[in-house]
């Protein structure tokens, strides 16, 4: 099924915006709702989205397989070596290590209300990025599996 | 009375839930059932942490006052990818049924009998 | 402090994570991460053990400077974090899994191999394995829910895996449906409990119990959705589909995880509620699902002609032995005469029997999938014969079915006869019935073994060959051990069964262990 010049040309339009509406809600995880699951998947809408447009075989060209399992398997590797990564400091799985004062996500938080700061809070932003690259190829891959299974009807 | 009303909705849509499963003979349909009672549970997650005129439990910027648990939430929004995954596995699980026997109702593909 | 505690969930996720990106350079890589990260496990899991067996009780918390720390300074007394809490009694089941888990990777490396999606397979195993190492191991109710869905949602999935003409995903469609509901059954009971106690952690919540009429709630969701998972009577018309239809290897590693269910029924009733609770009535419940998950197991198992079906109709027949010992401890829990007088007994014969189950049932399930790896068939009445050309499976099936019928020199008969000894001070009639349960498990195992390997060599499988090496040092290991087992039984009840009993019974130990004391 095709669908209209103007249900593609939208989706052209509103791909870009969706992406970054997403990478902000995983950025901010830590400060404000959302996080690496929720901006994940609004990344991964961004995908349906595409999907939806374009045929199923036009679509893989751009959202192909392969490189949302390597998403997949390449967060969640990240996720679980940054818990390995206290161990190797001494400390237990998933102790914090760079908050407070670590080089990255180090700031210390103001007590109060205070202004954001994106920069503190250590290895959870690390984490919810790697949950989010996780979780925009794990929903891609479903989402492909699923329209592959019906797309010998259409 | 009116705190109350919450968790008489939880048991009235785990019930709408769990009935879907046992009667409806469509797989879809049981799947949705699923998806039914998963929602009621995490509707009494959510309830239980809820404190009267409570915000949201955010530190940045909070006005002064109560805020409701965030540790209920927390369960909550796992148990909602929980539930995305298990919807996931058992729409693609129906998919294959669907393949091999052309029907998604549970009365055709019974199989497994003996 | 511990190091192996969280190797022993890390190191299978990695390996689990990986396995598709390995999976891309090749199978010969693929196959030697498998067994790299199967190795690394066991490992961690048997120095656990040690561990735990030398030092005692182990206290990890998750995401803290120091782990052994349960309760950090500024939290009030309460324990914030996720602890792991490693008693004997779960060392004990981490050893159970360990010990299937080695042979179950081993045989499938063999047995899967000409399977596609192998990638996908590996993956899942090794989530299992998380799920299994996770649930046995954890102090906290909620990651205790999460663990049991990585269980059962890979579980599934690998029922599923070769899809066999839809029957396997017919049988991973009920395996997903039993256990996600069992999930949110116990969900619900987690929120009863967070919503009058204020946390989520078994010992704090143990220290300052009371039976209201919620927490009675909680108990009742809580035994109901674990036995579903367990596969005990009410609830039991999936196993039978779903270890039918899944692959042998997978069948042997969804025992272990029916069995990591089973040990949270008896952690909940006796760690979480202990004497809180009317232990009478609620461990009279349990031995009458026992009795009736024995007799209405092994009734069902006599007129099937599918081999992977009878065996999976005797796994909820022994279930029910296990349930029946355990049982009566809770019965008796809290009477230190009668506890002592043969609960203790009761109790150890039904821990012992865990271990003895998952060894003689995973091993009866990887030889019924050798023999159809060779023969491509599961119907009783067409095998025959195997005996002239399958002599090493043969003997470890007269092992196994041997074991299984609690005849003494093996394993079975060690766990057996101290449920029937105790037991029969407790209510003789029980003990009479678990005894011509066994006559007739005997009897089932006698026809299976005359049907699959007596008789003349058949001319369709003229063909037929011992199956692989790897498969067959899988299929050892597990009959050496039963053989161990029932050759000194002595020495591991006084080893593994005995602390692991007692640190069932030991409540206010096993809070003290996270509270410090308190």
């Amino acid at each position: 099924m095709q669908m209209s010049r103007i249900v593609r040309t939208t989706a052209d339009i509103a791909f870009p915006f969706i992406l970054v509406y997403g990478f902000y809600i995983i950025i901010h995880g830590h400060l404000t709702p959302g996080g690496g699951f929720q901006g994940g998947a609004i990344l991964a809408s961004a995908m349906l989205l595409l999907l939806l447009a374009y045929r199923y075989h036009e679509s893989i060209r751009h959202v192909r397989k392969t490189m949302m399992k390597t998403l997949e398997s390449g967060g969640l590797l990240l996720f679980a070596f940054t818990a390995l990564s206290a161990m190797a400091l001494g400390a237990g799985y998933f102790y914090n290590w760079l908050s407070p004062g670590g080089v990255l996500f180090g700031d210390i938080v103001e007590v109060g209300s205070a202004l954001a700061n994106l920069n503190t809070a250590g290895l959870i932003p690390i984490m919810n990025l790697a949950v989010g690259i996780e979780v925009v190829g794990a929903v891609s891959v479903i989402l492909l599996a699923l329209l592959s299974g019906i797309k010998e009807k259409i | 009375m009116l705190t109350q009303l919450p968790y008489l909705a939880v048991v009235l849509i785990a019930g709408i839930g769990i009935a879907t499963i046992l009667l409806k003979k469509n797989l879809i349909k049981m799947i949705m059932g699923l998806g039914v009672l998963t929602g009621s549970a995490n509707l009494f997650l959510v309830t239980l942490g809820y404190r009267d005129g409570g915000i949201a439990p955010i530190y940045t910027s909070a006005p002064e006052g109560v805020m409701v648990l965030s540790t209920v939430q927390a369960m909550t929004v796992t148990n909602i990818v929980i539930g995305f995954a298990t919807t996931a596995l058992l729409l693609a699980f129906a998919i294959m049924l669907y393949r091999k026997y052309g029907s998604v109702e549970t009365g055709d593909i019974r199989r497994l009998r003996e | 402090m511990s190091q192996y505690v969280p190797l022993l969930v890390a190191l299978p996720l990695i390996a689990a994570f990986a396995m598709p990106l390995v999976g891309m350079l090749g199978k010969t890589i693929r196959n030697s991460l498998a067994i790299i990260a199967m190795a690394g496990t066991v490992t961690a899991a048997l120095l656990l053990v040690y561990e735990v067996l030398v030092n005692g009780t182990i206290i990890y918390a998750f995401g803290a400077f120091d782990p052994s720390l349960a309760i950090p300074f500024d939290s009030g007394g309460v324990p914030i974090r996720i602890l792991f809490v490693i008693d004997a009694m779960s060392a004990f089941m981490v050893l159970t899994a360990a010990i299937m888990m080695f042979a179950v990777v081993l045989y499938s490396l063999s047995s899967e191999s000409e399977q596609t999606g192998q990638d996908g397979y590996y993956a899942l195993l090794f989530l299992m394995m998380v799920g299994i190492f996770g649930m046995v191991t954890t102090g906290d109710l909620f990651n205790f829910f999460v663990f049991l869905e990585i269980n059962s949602l890979a579980g599934a999935a690998l029922a599923a895996y070769r899809i066999n003409k839809g029957l396997s995903v017919e049988g991973g469609l009920k395996y997903a449906f039993i256990s996600t509901i069992a999930g949110l059954f116990f969900l619900f009971a987690i929120g009863m409990l967070y919503g009058q106690y204020n946390s989520l952690n078994i010992a704090y919540i143990a220290s300052v119990i009371d039976l209201t009429g919620l927490s009675l709630v909680a108990l009742v969701l809580m035994i109901t959705s674990l036995a579903m998972k367990a596969g005990s009577v009410p609830m039991h018309f999936w196993t039978p589909d779903t270890y039918s239809s899944a692959p042998s290897s997978i069948t042997a590693i969804l025992i272990v995880s029916s069995m990591a269910s089973l040990y949270a029924i008896f952690r909940v009733a006796f760690s979480l509620y202990g004497v809180t609770m009317n232990v009478v009535t609620i461990g009279w419940i349990i031995i009458i699902l026992g009795i009736l998950s024995m007799f209405i197991g092994v009734s069902m198992a006599l007129p099937q002609k599918d081999v992977k079906r009878l065996m999976a109709y005797h796994s909820v027949s022994q279930i029910g032995y296990m349930l029946v010992g355990l049982g009566v401890g809770v019965a008796v829990l809290g009477d230190t005469q009668m506890m002592n007088e043969f609960g203790l007994v009761a109790m150890e014969g039904g821990i012992f029997h865990i271990i003895n189950y998952a060894l003689y049932k995973g091993l009866l399930f990887l030889i019924a999938g050798a023999v159809i790896y060779r023969c491509g068939t599961r119907n009783l009445n067409e095998l025959g014969g195997l005996g002239h050309s399958m002599k090493w499976t043969m003997g470890f099936f007269i092992i196994a079915a041997l074991a299984i019928a609690g005849i003494p020199p093996f394993n079975g008969f060690a766990s057996k006869i101290l449920i029937y000894e105790s037991v029969f001070i407790f209510n003789p009639y029980i003990s009479v019935i678990a005894m011509v349960v066994s006559i007739m498990t005997l009897a089932s195992f006698v026809k299976v073994f005359h049907s699959m390997f007596m008789g003349p060599k058949l001319p369709q499988y003229a063909e037929v060959k011992e199956v692989p090496l790897p498969m067959l040092i899988g299929m050892g290991l597990l009959a050496a051990l039963i053989i161990l087992f029932g050759l000194f039984p002595d020495l591991v009840v006084n080893l593994l069964i005995e602390p692991a009993a007692l640190a069932f019974i030991d409540q206010s130990g096993y809070i003290s262990s996270v509270m410090g004391g308190i």
